[in-house]
């Protein structure tokens, strides 16, 4: 059996008379099934490279006040600067918007995976322990999820935002706060269900010890559903961390996010300069479509239910 | 039923008592209190003599009993900025929040109930498809966003619509509101189709699910059998059965309507408690945040607590379960 990495983009056909297909194959092919999933999953790693080589690829550092020119303030896109064309125009301070975005993005995707990942990971340990322990931890720790599920994630995120003030470590820890519970409930779901499966059964009659069977055993069983709502809690987190920028209880002034740079520019949009909120609200836009078409297909995919 | 009733409500009480250590030690013990709650512009006297009256120089414990039966007689501290008690302020707002979260509860229910028909009667039509489309945009997209692009199309670009403030009100008992006046309603109106959109979305959902299922019922077949023309099966038969759950969910939403009024209040400047609670926090008025917080928090837990309680008097299988467990 072939088990060569696949380019996700340029799957072959997967010939029917050849070897039955590796779970790995089926699950690309599978996903590219879709044509409307592989738009956003095309558009996604663009955006994702676009912030990964911003410095290379920018026509100009945002945040070099040397490369400002503060005449060029506010023109519309396309227009002629004293350097160069601002394709998408330029802000109040004579920045140049396509830079700004890109940037922005950067900081956008970093705090929503960061968070995504840190939330991933702290949710997931305690569903573990809670499906695995049971008893009083699994009490305990569900309690406090059913507590915090039943306020909307904004609340909490602006008592917290509200009590430790701004800054990027603060805003990811306020979101990892608000999304460990998704995490802790799913794979409490999940492991669950394979705890009681005779593999689990096996490996406690063998003696094996409890981070053993937890982590060789119980986790890589739990993780379809976990990549699911990880997916979708991705989109949430850039949408949650670009709210509270715009309120202007997020992300701090140095470190703008595309919630930040929407803000910025609405004061001017009454003014009809569109321009300055428009384009990093339409990025805002694109990323968060994109991860939520990927993730749609995803589900669909990695549902067994669902499964031919 | 009194048992449930019981333990739910100390439930509740609990929660409260939680949460209200939560944001006390939050606001008053993380960071320096004296900074967060007198007046930076007083001088040294006057500092001294707000610390002693504020009890700061005593035990964490013994101040959270002090803002506790503060808490419990109304006093939720004295706002910086606007010399009045925190309580007072809000309350003041208030009324311009819940006009804003009805209007968009009646919103919601107007667009929503009737696209969630069309797409649950005709779910492979073009139609159907773009409402699904369009709910799914609903859920996803940010709120402030969709604020933002309302505001550029209807108010900047076509000019029909302001989008700002809460235009011209009239006093009824007392309480100024805006959906009387011409111009209120066209105030109005662009800030609750925002904060809408969300629940709108919810509602299709609920409708579209809610028809594909009752129209394979024997019931809807039998009122077709005989002979009874299709508006009187849909709006009767089917819009009636689908009713009840699109209404429970809708109530147990409306807290989650007037926490999102934050962003939908800050981008229309509409002024709400939420918008208040923007402002407050950027003016550093902590007692105000304080306040907002804790009564939101307290109008969640009666949320939840008479959803609860309304649930286990339909349903007598919650009742009997939760009385066994």
């Amino acid at each position: 059996m072939t088990t060569q990495a696949l380019d996700p983009l340029t799957v072959p056909e997967t010939p029917a008379a050849a070897a039955p297909p590796t779970p790995l194959q089926r699950f690309v092919s599978d996903f590219c099934e879709s044509k409307l999933a592989l738009f956003g999953l095309v558009l996604f790693l663009a955006l994702i490279m676009a912030a990964v080589f911003a410095p290379w690829i920018t026509p100009q550092d945002p945040y070099d006040l040397m490369q400002l020119d503060i005449m060029d303030g506010r023109l519309p896109p396309l227009s002629e600067g004293f350097a160069m064309t601002y394709y998408l125009g330029t802000d109040d301070q004579g920045r140049d918007m396509l830079s700004g975005i890109i940037y922005g993005l950067r900081t956008s995707l970093t705090v929503g995976a960061a968070s995504t990942l840190i939330a991933l990971l702290i949710g997931g340990g305690f569903g573990l322990m809670a499906a695995y322990f049971g008893g009083w931890t699994d009490t305990l720790i569900m309690r406090v999820v059913d507590l915090q599920l039943s306020f909307p994630a904004i609340l909490i995120a602006l008592i917290l935002v509200a009590i430790m003030g701004q800054g990027v470590e603060k805003i990811v820890i306020a979101l990892v706060a608000v999304q460990w519970a998704y995490y802790a409930r799913t794979v409490r779901a999940t492991a669950l269900v394979e705890r009681s499966k005779e593999y689990i059964q096996a490996a406690t009659c063998l003696a094996l010890s409890h981070p053993r069977i937890v982590f060789r055993h119980l986790m890589p069983n739990c993780v379809p559903p976990l990549i699911v709502v990880g997916t979708v809690q991705v989109a949430h987190a850039i949408s949650l961390e670009a709210t509270l920028s715009f309120l202007g209880v997020g992300l701090p002034i140095t470190e703008p996010s595309l919630g930040l740079l929407i803000k910025n520019g609405f004061d001017y949009m009454l003014s009809g300069d569109y321009w300055i909120s428009f384009f990093p609200g339409l990025v805002l836009l694109l990323t968060i479509v994109s991860i939520n078409l990927v993730g749609d297909q995803l589900r669909d995919v990695l549902n067994p239910r669902l499964q031919k | 039923m009194l048992v449930v009733l019981i333990r739910r409500l100390m439930q509740s009480v609990v929660v409260l008592l939680i949460m209200s250590v939560i944001v006390f030690v939050g606001v008053y013990a993380i960071g320096n209190p004296i900074d967060i709650l007198i007046n930076p512009e007083a001088d040294i006297a006057e500092r001294e003599a707000a610390v002693a009256r504020l009890g700061l120089d005593r035990s964490l414990w013994e101040q959270y009993f002090r803002f506790l039966s503060g808490a419990l007689q109304g006093d939720l501290g004295h706002s910086f900025v606007h010399n009045e008690p925190a309580l007072t302020i809000i309350l003041q707002r208030l009324p311009a929040t819940l006009e804003l979260a009805a209007g968009a509860m009646f919103l919601a229910i107007l667009i929503g109930i009737p696209a969630g028909l069309i797409a649950g009667l005709k779910p492979h039509s073009r139609l159907g498809k773009g409402i699904m489309a369009g709910s799914i945009l609903g859920f996803s997209l940010p709120t402030f966003w969709v604020g933002l692009m309302l505001i550029m199309v209807f108010a900047v670009y076509l000019g029909w619509l302001p989008a700002s403030g809460r235009g011209d009100t009239v006093d009824v008992f007392g309480v100024p509101v805006s959906f009387l006046t011409p111009d209120g309603i066209s105030h109005l109106f662009l800030p609750a189709l925002n904060l809408a959109l969300f629940k709108m979305s919810l509602v299709i959902r609920l409708t579209r699910a809610g028809t594909r299922e009752v129209l394979l019922q024997d019931y809807v077949k039998f009122a077709r059998a005989k002979g009874l023309s299709e508006s009187r099966v849909i709006g009767v038969h089917v819009l009636k059965n689908i009713l009840i759950p699109v209404v429970t969910i809708l109530g147990l939403e409306l807290g989650s309507v007037i926490a999102f009024a934050v962003v939908t209040e800050t981008v229309f400047a509409w002024p709400g408690i939420g918008k208040l609670l923007i402002d407050s926090i950027a003016l550093l008025d902590r007692p105000i945040v304080v306040a907002y917080l804790m009564l939101t928090v307290f109008m969640f837990i009666l949320i939840n607590l008479v959803v609860d309680i309304l649930y286990s008097l339909l349903d007598p299988r919650v009742r009997l379960g939760e009385a066994k467990a």
